[in-house]
């Protein structure tokens, strides 16, 4: 171990050196030296990195409700998926959705404990260290609001789009430990239960709790963060975000729908509708160009986006730059992991007329992401239903995004 | 190109403990008393069966609603700033997706959820803000009496307790729908190539 720390004080002052020489040459009129910046101690730039000062990349809250609200707390926030690239969202870039806005526990992951419980052969209490020792996974999905929905009114992708986030989640699959304390005959669902203040929790099918539901604590390679539910939180691959109940702290296994706290606000009287919810479709949106953004002229671009379906993996992209007359299959960029975010990207060359661009995912199973015509004629309603109602269900709709002769970028639902 | 899903070790474990009679595999974690769990378990089944001893009615919840919600949820159940809890006659009933908790004039919880146990849930868990986990088994019956009283749901000198809360007739009782859910299975739109 000692035997390291000369060479490290040695590597240090090469580091110096190559500084001293990169001052040098700018002196020589070769090399345009960066502009000194005030440097945080040597103990803060080692203990954890931060971005560029030039990357100001920020998350916002939603568009329609106030923030703060009348208590004083900022509601949902959104991800800026106009500067996303790859498929991971940084943690610290994540969407939030809370029950209760900015109240977020302070949990001390000595203290936690997970409790299962209910129709099982053995109650069982797990501490963080005891899940830890069990085998673990990491997979990489997406979760998305149910809030997630599209509006005319909306300028921005981070708008429209802003409550969907993919990470690399690591954890112990729920299966693993159901059949550790031993699912009773009779079980049919399992409630989730949060140690917020409000101890958000939600019941989810418990075929679903034996498919692919993970009981996570790590995040992109580190501990969740506080806001997705620091030190444990469910990850229910593409359901609905509610079920991915943070701060986990309890699991009940029953006989029977609960509707409980988080289930209460999502429920629906129509079954065409209900059909829609609980886990998504498949969906895709251009992050470039979109709205607000700028073109600086005719000329090469990539039109790339983010595909995904709570369906499985995503099969194909098809991207239209003529307003969906015609479709190109655009190219997916990267490894496909099921119920994830997928980059897709198309080469372009714009030649500085108006057009609207869109995107069009299909997944595994076949199924197709809808216009919001066709949304608006499966539910028998007039296609301007939507200037002043939210799409039914989840809403996985096509967007489609104008670009103007002055390479302006808009939204474009009608 | 699908990555290999990380579950098969898992199945294959499944697999094999099946052969082992219900045996635990690893053997982690401790056996919570009776009274943890009953202090934890505060999810209510429509049964009611997660109910704790305790009554209530609506005269009694009058006056625990003016001391701890009207701030908050208004004198008359509505125009406060959280969302409104007595029907107002006029209101629409408009439904539709909007964020959770989604309350709407003239879709107040009392005459939207399908149980009467949920309301007991939310208010126990979930109230009042910043003080929520602080009100006793009688305060929550009350409070539920008096919400169901106010919206026509029950009478006002009916008691609330854990046998009669499941056994109100709640005027949206069918009013959801729970779809299915199976690994792999298409969703209900009719939008294929």
């Amino acid at each position: 171990m000692d035997s390291k720390k000369p060479s490290r004080r040695k590597f240090l002052k090469s580091g110096a050196a190559v500084a001293g020489l990169a001052a040098v040459q700018s002196a020589s009129g070769q090399t345009a030296a960066p502009e000194a910046r005030p440097q945080k101690s040597l103990k803060d730039l080692i203990a954890y990195g931060e971005r560029s000062h030039f990357v100001t990349s920020i998350r916002v809250p939603v568009v329609e409700r106030p923030s703060p609200d009348a208590f004083g707390l900022t509601f949902h926030v959104l991800s800026p998926l106009q500067d996303s690239v790859g498929i991971i969202t940084p943690s610290s870039l994540h969407f939030v959705g809370t029950h209760r806005g900015s109240i977020v526990p302070d949990i001390d992951p000595k203290e936690h404990r997970l409790m299962i419980h209910g129709m099982v052969d053995r109650p069982l209490e797990f501490s963080m260290e005891e899940l830890k020792r069990f085998p673990s996974v990491s997979r990489v999905h997406f979760i998305e609001c149910l809030g997630n929905h599209s509006k005319a009114e909306y300028k921005t992708v981070q708008e429209t789009h802003g409550l969907t986030s993919c990470s690399e989640w690591t954890g112990v699959p729920l299966s693993l430990l159901l059949k550790e304390v031993g699912v009773q005959k009779g079980a049919a669902w399992v409630v989730s239960e949060g140690s917020e203040e409000v101890k958000g929790a939600g019941s989810i099918r418990l075929a679903k709790a034996m498919d692919d539901v993970l009981v996570a604590y790590g995040q992109n390679g580190e501990a969740l963060r506080p806001q997705q539910g620091f030190p444990l939180r469910l990850v229910v691959p593409g359901f609905e975000g509610i079920y991915n109940t943070k701060w986990l702290r309890r699991i009940k296994v029953v006989d029977r729908y609960y509707m409980t706290y988080n289930d209460y606000g999502h429920i629906s009287n129509d079954p065409k509708v209900a059909a829609l919810t609980f886990r998504w479709g498949p969906k895709s949106v251009i992050t470039f160009p979109s709205g607000g953004q700028q073109l600086p002229g005719p000329g090469f671009y990539q039109i790339t986006g983010l595909a995904w379906s709570g369906g499985g993996a995503v099969r194909r992209v098809e991207v239209s730059t003529d307003g969906g007359q015609t479709w190109k299959d655009a190219e997916l960029r990267g490894a496909i992991h099921p119920m994830a975010h997928i980059r897709f990207g198309m080469n372009w060359k714009w030649e500085g007329q108006e057009c609207v661009l869109q995107s069009r995912c299909t997944d595994e199973l076949g199924d197709v992401q809808p216009t919001r015509a066709q949304v608006a004629k499966f539910f028998n309603v007039a296609p301007d239903y939507y200037h002043t109602h939210g799409v039914q269900g989840s809403d996985n709709t096509i967007q489609p995004w104008r670009v103007a002769g002055d390479g302006s970028v808009h939204n474009a639902i009608a | 190109m699908r990555l290999p899903r990380l579950l098969l070790p898992v199945t294959i474990l499944g697999l094999c403990q099946a052969g082992w009679a219900q045996s635990p595999t690893y053997g982690l974690g401790k056996t919570p008393s009776a009274e943890d769990i009953r202090a934890w378990d505060i999810a209510i089944s429509p049964t009611g069966k997660e109910l704790p001893p305790g009554s209530g009615t609506a005269k009694e919840g009058a006056q625990l609603y003016a001391q701890k919600c009207a701030a908050c949820h208004g004198a008359t159940g509505s125009g406060g700033k959280a969302p409104p809890l007595i029907r107002s006659k006029s209101a629409s009933t408009t439904s539709g997706p909007c964020l959770a908790p989604c309350v709407r004039e003239g879709n107040v919880m009392a005459t939207h959820s399908p149980y009467a146990t949920t309301i007991w849930d939310y208010i126990n868990r979930g109230m009042p803000f910043l003080q929520e986990g602080t009100l006793k088994p009688n305060e929550v019956y009350a409070l539920t009496a008096f919400l169901l009283y106010k919206n026509d749901v029950i009478h006002e000198d009916d008691v609330i307790d854990a046998q009669s809360l499941p056994q109100i007739k709640m005027p949206n009782a069918d009013g959801y729908a729970l779809p299915e859910w199976k690994h792999g299975m298409p969703r209900a739109f009719p939008n294929k190539p």
